[in-house]
């Protein structure tokens, strides 16, 4: 697989799709405070159904990490959320 | 029922207005009704595309600012007269001429004349794009199959998606099947796969483009592939269901061998 991946990412064609698809990635993931903010409201609102958190001390942002697939920097979205109590209906 | 296009790509240089005149003259050589419109403001450049630089005497500008009547401002085609109508755009002025809401006036007149109205976007994301993308139906992006374009393409069909435009179509244009068969240039799919939209038609990289600009005369419907490829896309803008273009044809080795023993094979009897 390795050897079959060394002589595919050969030509350029392949490098220029990979080297896209890594940037498209970060492009798109660069959303908008309000974008943000949505998406933590939501987490809350799901989380919330089986468990009690902290909303005050919820901590979420995009940031980058190592993929596993080792090709570098990869955005990923980390969220921090300290949880009260389970709730036992749940 | 009239159908309002926006021909765009956000970088400069990838084709928007070759498809522009390319499309509409087609569209027109099928018969329908079409106003072509350069919102490039500053940076004039359809009308020399559709040869008709010598004939412009109002433009958009002078439109919006009530100096003058539509009707006054549009250009009639060469070859299609009535049924293939230019709007040019101001050449010494900014974009800031005009907004969006008098882009979306304007475009409702032209609707009440037209059965296409087909907007030539200028490059960018700034107030020029938001004034095209203002009053369109749909969209059609360009893009070549290189990085840097399609990097911008997926940032317009973002702001796209964003808008209220109804539907958006992409062009893969300046294809060279060459090089994609040796791998060094993306193909259609890897294009498609990647900014995740319908595709409308790809456009093979062929001279007779620059042929056909140089000249002023927009090559839609003439035996060139380009020519050809356009054609096919604006029967798919009509809603017609035509397979996409082999770019082989005639023009690989393969056909050409073939061709030679046709034509050999015919002499013999």
């Amino acid at each position: 697989m390795a050897l079959f991946d060394f002589f595919k990412k050969k030509n350029s064609g392949n490098i220029a799709r990979d080297r896209l698809k890594l940037v498209l990635v970060s492009d798109r993931a660069d959303c908008s405070q309000d974008v943000m903010e949505r998406i933590k409201n939501e987490i809350i609102e799901v989380i919330s159904k089986y468990m009690e958190i902290d909303t005050d001390g919820l901590d979420i942002q995009l940031t980058t990490t190592e993929s596993d697939g080792g090709n570098g920097e990869v955005p990923a979205l980390f969220a921090n959320i300290p949880i009260r109590q389970m709730k036992h209906n749940a | 029922m009239s159908e309002v296009i926006v021909i765009t790509s956000g970088k400069g240089g990838v084709g928007k207005t070759t498809s522009t005149a390319n499309l509409g003259t087609g569209l027109a050589m099928l018969g329908k009704k079409v106003v072509l419109v350069d919102t490039d403001i500053g940076l004039r450049n359809l009308d020399v595309v559709m040869g008709l630089e010598n004939r412009i005497v109002y433009n958009l500008v002078d439109v919006v600012e009530g100096n003058c009547k539509l009707k006054q401002a549009l250009i009639k085609s060469k070859a299609y007269q009535d049924n293939l109508c230019l709007l040019a755009t101001a050449q010494t002025r900014d974009k800031s001429a005009v907004n969006p809401d008098q882009m979306k006036k304007l475009i409702e007149e032209l609707r009440k004349e037209f059965d296409y109205v087909i907007l030539d976007c200028p490059a960018g994301i700034e107030q020029g794009f938001q004034n095209a993308i203002a009053g369109a139906d749909r969209a059609i992006v360009i893009t070549t199959p290189e990085v840097s374009a399609i990097r911008d393409a997926d940032r317009i069909i973002g702001l796209l998606e964003a808008s209220e435009i109804g539907q958006i179509d992409l062009v893969v244009n300046r294809v060279r099947t060459d090089m994609v068969k040796r791998g060094d240039m993306m193909t259609i799919e890897d294009v498609v796969d990647i900014l995740s939209v319908h595709l409308i038609g790809a456009v093979p990289d062929d001279e007779q483009i620059v042929v056909s600009t140089n000249k002023g005369e927009p090559l839609v419907g003439t035996s060139s592939m380009a020519g050809k490829a356009f054609m096919n896309i604006c029967h798919r803008i009509l809603g017609e269901d035509v397979p996409l273009l082999d770019f082989e044809e005639g023009g690989g080795f393969w056909a050409k061998l073939k061709g030679f023993f046709g034509k050999s094979s015919q002499k013999g009897a």
